[in-house]
């Protein structure tokens, strides 16, 4: 009977597309009104996409046997390589004036 | 009062009374989007009618609010179809489609108007009631598209037929008629309209509620 509707909205024009919720409606007709009402009505929005949720190809499976960590956009952790570094250090000294 | 005072006051008065009825539902609507919608809807035509009160308030050498609150109930120029409080969903359905039905009627007579101020602000109503009629007609496809729907909403129609009448004077009213039927597909009863000018008993209780912050706030108080 009802579809579930995912929201997108833009701020202004030339700004990218966000997620802005989804809304519950019967069909496109009710889910449009629903959606000018819940995200355009104060001015916040310059567009909207309304997608059914049966259309969206979800994916959210990722693999990473290989621990390619360095591929990964916040980069790698040194922490522990640091730590092992300082040990090193720890253990053997520099020697003044060395 | 002169006519177009009178014409102004009728307007906004139905625009408020009926946001008030609407707004009844916040809250308790059938599911939380129509709820967002319905209220919103509410929201629209108290504006509506604030838009109006302003230009009959010019008129009237007074203010938006001593029109919308300070006026004896008897004054109130409102359609009893407005007034009516109808807490069963068919109901308000078939009201809220019935009155924005007359009110295009009307509205469209209006941006015909001599008068370019009432012209101007019937153009600048209608663009927003575009979207109270697409909610409107999209309720009732969906509840002619069943038997249950249907049966429920023509009993709706049916006993608020001769209220939805009273919203226009004879000149507009067959066109109403025509619009109705042509969207049904059947016959509506030749009754007599129940017009403006004489008030549904719920209006007082309606009257007291809405008038009740401005009476308990002494004179000139600002918010």
């Amino acid at each position: 009977m009802t579809a579930v509707y995912e929201v997108f909205r833009r701020e202004r024009a030339g700004s990218a597309m966000q997620h802005a919720g989804s809304i519950v409606a019967p069909d496109e007709r009710f889910a449009e009104i629903y959606a000018r009402e819940q995200y355009g009505r104060r001015g916040e929005s310059d567009a909207l996409w309304l997608v059914p949720r049966e259309a969206v190809n979800e994916i959210e499976e990722f693999v990473d046997e290989f621990d390619l960590k360095y591929r990964r956009v916040d980069g790698y952790s040194i922490k522990e390589r640091l730590k092992e570094a300082r040990e090193r250090a720890g253990a053997a000294p520099a020697q003044p004036g060395g | 009062m002169n006519e177009r005072a009178q014409l102004l006051l009728s307007l906004a008065d139905d625009e408020l009374i009926l946001g008030w009825r609407n707004s009844e539902w916040t809250g308790i609507a059938p599911f939380l989007e129509e709820d967002v919608a319905f209220s919103s809807i509410a929201q629209n035509e108290i504006g509506h009618a604030r838009a109006l009160y302003e230009l009959a308030a010019r008129e009237l050498g007074t203010d938006a609010d001593a029109l919308a609150f300070d006026r004896p109930l008897e004054e109130y120029r409102s359609a009893p179809l407005v007034e009516l409080r109808r807490l069963e969903w068919a109901r308000t359905i078939a009201r809220h489609w019935l009155y924005e039905t007359a009110d295009a009627i009307r509205l469209d007579a209006l941006k015909e108007s001599d008068d370019e101020e009432l012209a101007g602000i019937a153009a600048k109503i209608d663009r927003e009631e575009v979207y109270h009629r697409i909610h409107a007609e999209m309720w009732i496809d969906r509840l002619l598209g069943t038997d249950e729907g249907r049966g429920r909403l023509d009993e709706a129609l049916d006993e608020l037929w001769p209220y939805a009448l009273g919203v226009l004077d004879d000149a507009l009213r067959p066109e109403l008629v025509r619009r109705v039927e042509a969207k049904l597909g059947r016959a509506m009863q030749e009754v007599a309209p129940i017009a403006r000018g004489r008030h549904e008993a719920e209006l007082a209780e309606l009257h007291e509620e809405m008038t009740m912050v401005r009476r308990s706030a002494p004179a000139g108080a600002r918010w």
